[in-house]
């Protein structure tokens, strides 16, 4: 039983392949809380916090991609490049638990875990978030839809790190909304980015906490294609954007639980997605 | 206690400790208070969700509940012990005391340490964002009026101090 | 650069922290440098932690325990069960129905069932794990109108039903032109204080008794409570309070104090027991879930003629404080308004669900939020405004009440609206808001266009103080020497700042400013609980007493000393004064080298139990307070955001202003929770949120602003012309919340918490 804290990536994947069922820990905030509460025992633990090179983000040369360390914690996404460039990415992590959450808990972890309610997973949805995965004997990138199959349940395998993400910059209106019982710290009841896509034509709606994954509303956004200009600045009127948030909430598959009701978490995401819309296509 | 056998050291308040003979999942709000003899930080929740263990590590306000002890080995952790100056109080503790921003004092040492946290980086916050630098800081007794007023008094007092 | 020093932030001299005054709290340094000891900071060499095993099924019969897996854990060091209890196998406030372990049976989800003691929190945790127990499970009485029934079996020797009272007053038969009626439910709210549950249990070196170190609300009746389950003499027992970190009525009850001292003599060393927050869940009782009919009959002018009324309050698995909830509550039916007519029906019944008991407000938040909304339902029938309503019905001192009793108490219920209603209301949303300031805060679900506004009102009447015939007395001592006044005192100090008032007291009537408090510990006489609004009126007053009893010898002293007659001497600033020499003599010189030590014992007027009809003087006093709230709501995502709360309370008189207005905002915004987010979710019996990631208390982004006018009119009964201050905050601005919501969306909200779903689903 012991915590390695490897300084790179090379030893981290060093001793993750001698020790593959270690537990993987980055900000914490999610494993902490389970062994906090008895819900888990711990053997081997390999930290991430000292490897420097997983909280890197850079824009790519041509400036049409960003990618964002896995080991970046939430506080640094809320504002500066990355808010510009992404705001979609900014709005969720400004959500994202409490302001102490936010200092440490990362992407990176929010994808480990894969809770269907992690604030950043809807916007990687919407922005078909490239997830970047590394072993010692090789890298793999996943697309974030290819990522999360499930609740809780992602398609790392035992020896993979999550390095990083690549998430694409795009020019068009982009937004993430999320419900929670209180105005502060709070985890979704329901959530939902959307993101306008003008050079390719292409409207992107993803769904938090209203299904076993993060779910695309794909038939949405084909259906609202077909009625609107994407690339347009025609306002959306309401009646639009009302068949549009309800469209959008078809496509959730919520449950019943004691957060909410599978009945409030559907009527929400229409509202959220008939409200997006029309922000993102203003009168 | 079995199986105890991790040995490392951490940096708080300016001091290096040796932690002997711990448990791997500890936190390291625990091993502040139950190991380093340093009570001085609060646990309520045990899951980030109250704030009363903030401390600061590298420079940013966290929950000391949600770190594993054993992953802050090479971390520069302050704590409410270390805020106060020798003998004196900060202009944060000052303020605390004066505009009545301390009933059962429970959450009190999470709450200095993140004001004093919000402060260093942002000498003059505006309401909204004192609101939503301590949102993570749950407070059962005062219903937050006066630790408003705490940490405009104590912004005041440090730009007093400062000139 | 300057620096305050701590020597500074002593009392000065020349601003005197006397009654009145904002006086700095004593533990003001302690508390934001860290140093203050609560509780969960306590250890001792050579301690073993404590950890306790919970039954996971609401109600199931236990077939069979097995401790041996858990035995052979390396650094277990004992293991107990209900038959390591030796002495009375049962406790409880009022009655003694709760199993220290629970033997053949659990009734609750989260009953205790053993105890362990080990050398690490991880290794107890490690030894209940191992506890094999095996359950027959039953099927839980959950229902509370189930358990009024004759033909469902009792789940308790004592029967399902805690009990039953009725008011009968007037004319039965009395109607008038206007009716109104409703169902009103209350959810379970949690107290949620943030200092956990804690003690450290000292054992004496023979075995013969124990030292307790723990944050409780009242050390005496822990004492009786553990030593009868101890089988030892009560002096054996000895408690000392630890710091207390929020108490709010969950203290009260006999939580971790006898398993705590049980592994501590079983063991022979210092055992330290904490909770952590989900067990905390489990470990103490909460609000009573309430369910309220109420049935308004007015004139035409929309006085009151008559009400009915039946609540069931929720006791859950035991009885707690029940009995004396459900009296508050229909004894408060009526709320702050006059009435001569009523038929009021009340149970506390048994089910197994989480027991029940002791919160701030005590069965009073569950009336109000009932009778203010049927005051709004009658408003709206008869065409007047909700202040109007009010207004008309306002009682006042001299009023009788639908139990007979004559409220004695300053009743300045009008005054309370008027002055409520003249409070400037905020401006309107501006045009583009941070959208942190708009209902769903961080999770920018609204524009400033989904947004309305609504007001709506509260009022309240709240008992203080102990009822019922209950003798309710505090105890103090007061020494004086060499300058300085030392006071002794068991009043659990749990944040409301009665260390600060004390010395305020002394310094006030003594004229002296170092005031030096003594241990809160059980080596003196009880002050009763601190719960009820009563510790600045009961151990206000056992201070006040001692004090002025070491004045009167002080003057005897001084008077001696300088040939003057005593009858001429008075306190002014920190001298006696003879006021008819006009000579001064300092408190601090004369009382060099003397000791005056007195101890006075505080009890208020008696009261009555109330007979078959409700009728009786239960009560002792009153206070009065007026709220009105405006909030922001999204009613197509049902999101709330409470704006502004204005209130105007009934206080007696301001001893702290600053501590005054901390209770008052403090209780607020836990109206505010139980309005809007705080439950404690059940299903068949089961909790489905023990944690605050999931029982969502209010942040500093759901606090409203608050402005608060204290309405200054001493009351003659209490010894400082105070009245307790702490729980009138907390209940009626729930109802006024809810009616600000309703006002702002025209939606129907008869239930707290309002979730989103009840104002934007409502079928």
């Amino acid at each position: 039983m012991t915590v390695i804290m490897p300084t790179t990536l090379t030893e981290a994947l060093v001793a993750l392949k001698s020790m593959p069922e270690a537990v993987i820990v980055a900000g914490g905030t999610d494993l902490m809380v389970e062994i906090n509460f008895n819900r888990r025992r711990l053997n081997n633990v390999i930290g991430l916090r000292s490897i420097k090179s997983l909280s890197h983000w850079s824009v790519s040369p041509d400036g049409i991609s960003l990618t964002i360390g896995s080991g970046l914690p939430y506080a640094a996404m809320e504002q500066g490049t990355i808010a510009e460039l992404v705001p979609a990415l900014a709005q969720a992590a400004r959500t994202v638990g409490s302001p102490q959450i936010r200092a440490v808990a990362t992407l990176g972890g929010n994808l480990g875990t894969c809770s269907p309610a992690g604030d950043g997973l809807p916007v990687l949805s919407a922005l078909d978030a490239v997830i970047h995965l590394q072993s010692s004997s090789g890298k793999r990138d996943v697309i974030f839809h290819d990522f999360m199959v499930g609740v809780k349940r992602n398609s790392r395998a035992e020896n993979e790190l999550i390095t990083g993400v690549t998430v694409p910059v795009l020019a068009g209106w982009q937004g993430y909304a999320k419900v929670g019982v209180r105005n502060a710290m709070v985890i979704a009841v329901a959530s939902a980015c959307l993101v306008i896509d003008t050079t390719s034509s292409s409207v992107r709606i993803a769904l938090g906490a209203v299904g076993p994954t993060i779910i695309r509303c794909r038939d949405t956004e084909n259906w609202f294609a077909s009625r609107h200009d994407i690339s347009s600045v025609t306002p959306v009127g309401a009646i639009l954007a009302k068949e549009f948030g309800q469209r959008a909430a078809v496509e959730a598959r919520p449950i019943d639980d004691h957060r909410s009701t599978a009945d409030y978490r559907r009527h929400a995401i229409g509202i959220l997605a008939s409200r997006l819309l029309q922000q993102a296509y203003p009168a | 206690m079995t199986p105890a056998n991790e040995s490392y050291h951490l940096n708080v308040n300016g001091d290096k400790h040796q932690v002997r003979d711990a448990w791997v999942g500890e936190s390291l709000l625990f091993v502040l208070r139950e190991r380093l003899g340093m009570p001085g930080t609060k646990g309520a929740c045990e899951q980030g969700e109250c704030g009363s263990c903030t401390v600061i590590m590298d420079g940013a306000a966290v929950c000391s509940c949600l770190v594993m002890a054993a992953t802050a080995q090479d971390a520069v952790i302050i704590t409410v012990e270390g805020l106060g100056r020798d003998d004196a109080l900060s202009e944060v503790q000052q303020a605390f005391i004066s505009q009545g921003a301390v009933q059962c004092g429970f959450c009190t040492p999470g709450l200095i340490v993140a004001v004093t946290h919000l402060l260093d980086n942002n000498p003059l916050p505006s309401e909204l964002e004192v609101k939503e630098a301590i949102s993570g800081n749950i407070c059962r007794c005062t219903g937050y009026s006066r630790i408003f007023a705490a940490v405009r008094s104590a912004a005041l007092a440090r730009q007093v101090d400062a000139q | 650069m300057s620096t305050i020093t701590r020597e500074q932030t002593r009392p000065h001299i020349d601003q005197r922290q006397v009654l009145g005054s904002s006086a700095m709290r004593p533990d003001g340094i302690p508390k934001v440098t860290g140093d203050f000891a609560f509780s969960s900071d306590l250890s001792s060499e050579h301690m073993l932690w404590g950890a306790t095993l919970r039954s996971p099924h609401p109600y199931a019969r236990i077939v069979n325990i097995d401790l041996s897996a858990a035995w052979k854990i390396s650094g277990v060091e004992t293991i107990i069960t209900a038959q390591d209890v030796p002495g009375k196998s049962t406790y409880g406030l009022i009655s003694s129905d709760q199993p220290v372990f629970a033997q053949d049976i659990v009734r609750y989800m989260g009953e205790p069932i053993a105890a362990v003691a080990a050398d690490h929190p991880e290794t107890c945790r490690r030894a209940l794990a191992a506890i094999q127990i095996t359950y027959e499970i039953l099927t839980p009485l959950v229902d509370p109108e189930m358990a009024i029934l004759e033909t469902t079996s009792p789940i308790h020797p004592d029967g399902n039903i805690i009990r039953q009272q009725r008011i009968n007053c007037g004319d039965p038969t009395a109607t008038g032109p206007y009716v109104v009626e409703g169902t009103y439910v209350i959810g379970m709210q949690d107290q949620a204080f943030l200092g956990l549950e804690a003690a450290l249990a000292i054992p004496d070196s023979g075995g013969h008794g124990v030292e307790l170190f723990v944050a409780t609300q009242w050390l005496h009746e822990d004492q009786s409570q553990i030593a009868a389950c101890l089988n030892l003499p009560k002096q054996n027992i000895r408690l000392t309070l630890s710091g207390v970190g929020g108490a709010f009525g969950a203290r009260e009850d006999i939580s971790l104090q006898v398993h705590c001292c049980l592994l501590a003599l079983r063991t022979g060393r210092p055992v330290k027991m904490q909770y952590g927050r989900e067990e905390s869940f489990f470990g103490h009782v909460h609000r009573h879930p309430a369910s309220i009919w109420m049935r308004h009959h007015a004139d035409t002018e929309g006085n009151i003629v008559k009400i009915e009324a039946r609540m069931i309050f929720d006791g859950g698995a035991y009885a707690s404080t029940s009995p004396a909830v459900l009296i508050n509550g229909i004894t408060h039916a009526q709320g702050p308004y006059a009435c001569s007519n009523a038929i009021v029906e009340g149970y506390a019944v048994r089910t197994n669900n989480p027991p029940c008991g002791a919160m701030r407000g005590f069965g009073v938040v569950q009336a109000c939020f009932a009778h203010e909304g049927q005051m709004d339902k009658l408003a709206a029938l008869i065409s007047i405004s909700p202040i109007e309503i009010r207004l008309r019905n306002a009682m006042k001192t001299g009023d009788k009440l639908i139990t007979g009793q004559v409220v004695h108490s300053v009743a300045p219920v009008e005054r309370c609206i008027r002055e409520t209603d003249a409070i400037p209301l905020p401006e309107p949303l501006e045009d583009n808001p941070d959208l942190l300031s708009i209902p769903g805060g961080s999770g920018r679900t609204a524009q400033r266009s989904h947004i309305l506004r609504g007001i709506g009102w509260g009022v309240a009447i709240k008992n203080l103080m102990y009822s019922e015939g209950f003798d309710d007395y505090a105890t103090a001592r007061c020494t004086l020497s060499n300058g300085i006044v030392s006071l002794k005192f068991a009043t659990a100090e749990v944040g409301q700042g009665f260390v600060t008032l004390a010395q305020q007291i002394a310094r006030s009537v003594l004229g002296v400013d170092d005031v030096v408090l003594e241990p809160i510990s059980t080596s003196i006489g009880s002050a009763g609980s601190t719960s009820a609004s009563r510790q600045t009126w009961m151990s206000g007053g056992a201070i006040d007493g001692a004090c002025r009893l070491v004045r009167e010898r002080l003057f005897e002293h001084v008077g001696r000393r300088h040939g003057i007659d005593p009858i001429c001497l008075v306190i002014d600033g920190t001298d006696v004064l003879d006021t008819v020499g006009l000579s001064r003599f300092s408190v601090a010189e004369e009382s060099q080298g003397i000791v005056i030590d007195q101890t006075f014992e505080h009890h208020h007027q008696p009261t009555e139990e109330l007979d078959e009809n409700g009728q009786g003087n239960c009560h002792v006093a009153f206070a009065f307070v007026a709220h009105r709230v405006v909030v922001d709501v999204d009613p197509e995502l049902g999101l709330v955001k409470v704006i502004q709360v204005a209130t105007a309370q009934d206080v007696g008189r301001v001893l702290n202003p600053l501590a005054a207005i901390g209770q008052i905002e403090g209780g607020i915004v836990q109206g505010l929770g139980l309005a809007v987010m705080e439950e404690i979710i059940l299903d068949h019996g089961k909790v489905l949120n023990p944690s605050f990631t999931d029982y969502l208390l209010p942040t500093s982004l759901d606090a409203p602003d608050v402005v608060a006018i204290m309405i200054e009119e001493p009351e003659p009964q209490a010894p400082l012309g105070a009245k307790g201050i702490g729980e009138p905050p907390c209940i009626s601005v729930t109802p006024a919340i809810v009616a600000a919501i309703r006002a702002a969306t025209g939606t129907d909200l008869w239930r707290v918490p309002v979730r989103p779903q009840d104002i934007c689903l409502r079928s």
